[in-house]
């Protein structure tokens, strides 16, 4: 059965090289289904592939072929309950989203064109996620970046698309400089880029400094894929891209690609404490800047934008915390509920006709039930309120900083208060959308979506909902699935007892105080004045892209122009021109010889003759 | 060696008859404006050197010298074939074969 693993990534590049190259003939829905076939496959296989794993299966290494053996990187895919999870996720979201876009992509002239795209990056996030080695990863991660910047610029028409997707490429080029600078010491400490020698002798051969310096390279590379302080900023714009791709790439997998990535060289971060509280400490500040963000926001998808930075911030803060469990758990559940949103959006955007303002929207519970039913659950889920999956996984996030205690503790407190202001901003998100009068433009008339995007909607709901009854304290069911991952690394767990159900106490409480507190403004008649002060700072990211654009942009480009316009002309130019005039003096002089006499040459060979003869003569000592 | 009354000629004979021959052909290339009469003298060059190989492989008892005046003969031969031919094609447009005239490839 493993034999078959590689098809996980053969099926989705196969319709992407097919949609390619025939999409225009198979047309429009086939092309759509085909793709999303091309995805549940893969998802049943990676499922039928997964049970062993629940009894106790060891984790296995399916070679494909021979790479570049001598760094330790071939073409192998490492099968164990990690990149299972991951693939379940990625497949199983992914599928979903899939059958979405089959609805929502309707009509669009490129339509074939974008589910080769979208199952190109399920190949590309499969083969990150399956790598056995470093090498591999790298190529996944590069993939899926360029995936993201097809799919981001997918309507490249619009100048703002395109230049979003520019942008995320970019940004996240400066991470994956951090990632490639890790791959080269780490090549050059273990002499492979295999996990399994590199996880098997990191203690033997690191020092802590050296494992210090290639985490945190690594983490700079987590810091772009994964939308963390300060590479966030592509996230926000990629929202351009449709919203199928938002709920995809930029909210349920590609993310998370950073977060999958920590938690995999758990082993390499465990040796670097320093590391770690950089990485937790960064993880807790993302989600409380993105989450205040998230509160200004107008457009329906750049406030899930902001709140999925949010929350990657708490995943990256819970591998920060060496919960690597509480971080993958989190991920997991935040792939569904926050695909759900996104997907939700789309359907309101759907239903609106392309209008994304919340202030233009309100009172559509009535015209969308099944998507408002769906989004509210996804709302109360991501708020964390008990029983639905975001209150757990947060939850162990948070109660892991709190066990973890002292210079933690403030992370905790970040934390809670994140949590605060993200049930605060998605209530404002459900109230202005669903609640309310109607302020939308006459001349628009809201309707519930096809089926085929109201069937992942609920889907995602029931898992959003469930999900987190997986890995309760009460029944570790994650923790123990992903025992033989993180067995041997010291994880730390949140404290047992009273404790857990106190803390719990306190971030529940948070919740409803957050709801309320929007309720109080929103819910009850009129709308507050959103303008000025903090409203305009937010709506502009608070001018970080400002800042970026004059601190680092600005000079990038002034150096750049002197380079092309100076350096390169007077310089570059100069040293290859001069030397082209000095060939071309030398020529003229030379030019004198050439008389076009033979009678002249010949003159030449016979003094040239003479010459020689002499000279041998002189040699020769005859005078 | 050939012994004619009493004097006696030797190599050196020989050489300075080759010297001077070819001192003369290599005049005639350098004076002479007229394409024939160079080939000419280049002959009177060919056949000087002949006269010195054969002359030294006499003296050295060797036959190289014989040996190397034959292939100068012939690649004089062929020379003589590829430059007439050239003198021709040249006479034909020119209706002249005065070199001096030939000089376009001047730099």
């Amino acid at each position: 059965m493993i034999d078959y693993l590689w098809l996980l990534i053969a099926l989705p590049l196969l319709g992407a090289l097919t949609l390619i190259l025939f999409g225009k003939h198979i047309g429009e829905p086939a092309s759509g289904w085909l793709a999303s076939a091309l995805v549940v496959i893969p998802f049943l296989i990676a499922a039928a592939l997964t049970v062993p794993f629940l009894n106790g299966a060891e984790s296995e290494t399916v070679f494909l072929f021979s790479w570049i053996p001598v760094i330790g990187a071939n073409a192998s895919l490492l099968w164990d309950p990690l990149s299972a999870l991951m693939t379940l996720v990625v497949t199983g979201v992914g599928g979903l989203i899939h059958v979405y876009s089959v609805g929502y992509m309707h009509g669009d002239p490129r339509y074939p064109r974008f589910f080769a795209y979208m199952n190109f990056f399920i190949a590309s996030m499969l083969t990150l996620v399956l790598a056995d080695n470093f090498a591999l990863m790298f190529v996944g991660w590069e993939l899926v970046g360029l995936s993201s910047y097809l799919l981001i610029s997918f309507w490249f028409v619009k100048p703002s698309a395109a230049a979003a997707g520019k942008k995320a490429f970019i940004v996240n080029r400066i991470g994956d400089w951090g990632f490639l600078i890790a791959l080269m010491m780490i090549f050059a400490a273990f002499g492979t880029l295999d996990f399994a020698i590199v996880f098997a002798e990191a203690h033997g051969v690191l020092s802590v400094g050296l494992a210090t310096a290639i985490t945190l390279m690594l983490f700079i590379g987590a810091t772009g894929k994964s939308a963390q302080l300060p590479l966030y900023v592509w996230l926000p714009d990629a929202m351009e891209g449709p919203t199928p791709v938002s709920a995809l790439i930029h909210a349920a997998t590609m993310v998370t690609a950073g977060v999958y990535m920590i938690a995999r060289t758990a082993v390499l971060f465990e040796m670097a404490p320093i590391s770690l509280a950089i990485v937790a400490t960064v993880g807790a500040l993302t989600a409380i800047f993105a989450a205040t963000l998230a509160v200004g926001q107008r457009d329906i998808k750049r406030v899930l934008a902001y709140s999925t930075i949010s929350q990657l911030g708490y995943m990256v803060m819970a591998v920060g915390l060496t919960a690597f469990t509480a971080g993958i758990f989190h991920l997991m559940t935040h792939a569904f509920f926050k695909a759900l949103l996104f997907l939700g959006a789309g359907s309101v955007i759907h239903a609106m006709s392309d209008e994304q303002d919340m202030w233009k929207m309100g009172g559509l519970r009535k015209y969308v039930p099944i998507t408002f039913v769906t989004m509210a659950v996804g709302w109360l889920a991501i708020s964390g309120l008990f029983p639905l999956a975001g209150f757990w996984s947060k939850d162990e996030i948070l109660a892991s900083a709190f066990a973890k205690g002292g210079f933690f503790l403030i992370l905790w407190g970040i934390g809670v208060v994140t949590a605060l202001i993200t049930a605060f901003y998605m209530t404002r998100l459900i109230i202005l959308t669903f609640f309310g009068d109607k302020r939308w433009d006459e001349g628009v008339h809201p309707h519930e979506s096809p089926w085929t995007m109201t069937i992942p909607l609920i889907v995602l709901a029931l898992l959003s909902a469930i999900a987190g009854l997986w890995n309760t304290p009460v029944r570790l069911g994650l923790e123990h699935f992903l025992e033989p991952v993180f067995g041997d690394i010291h994880q730390v767990h949140p404290a047992g007892g009273l404790t857990v159900w106190a803390l719990a106490l306190i971030s529940l409480a948070m919740v409803v105080i957050g709801i309320l507190i929007a309720y109080g403004r929103y819910g009850r008649g009129d709308l507050p004045n959103e303008e000025g002060g903090y409203w305009t700072a937010a709506l502009e990211g608070y001018g970080i892209d400002n800042f970026y654009g004059k601190v680092i942009v600005l000079p990038g480009k002034t150096i750049s122009t002197w380079l092309a316009m100076v350096f390169d002309t007077k310089v570059v130019d100069g040293v290859v021109n001069g030397l082209a005039y000095g060939v071309r003096a030398f020529g003229s002089s030379m030019r004198v010889l050439q008389t076009g006499w033979v009678r002249s040459y010949g003159a030449a060979i016979v003094a040239g003759s003479l010459g020689v003869i002499l000279w041998l003569l002189l040699q020769g000592g005859a005078f | 060696m050939i012994v004619m009354a009493d004097v006696t000629v030797t190599v050196g004979w020989y050489m300075i008859l080759a010297a001077v021959l070819f001192s003369m052909g290599a005049a005639g290339v350098l004076l002479r404006r007229n394409a024939l009469v160079m080939f000419m003298s280049v002959e009177l060059m060919l056949n000087s050197v002949n006269l010195t190989f054969i002359a030294a492989g006499n003296e050295l008892g060797l036959v190289e010298g014989q040996v190397a005046a034959l292939f100068v003969m012939v690649v004089a031969a062929a020379e003589v074939t590829v430059g007439l031919a050239i003198l021709v094609a040249v006479f034909r447009r020119r209706s002249t074969a005065n070199v001096d005239l030939l000089s376009e490839l001047k730099g």
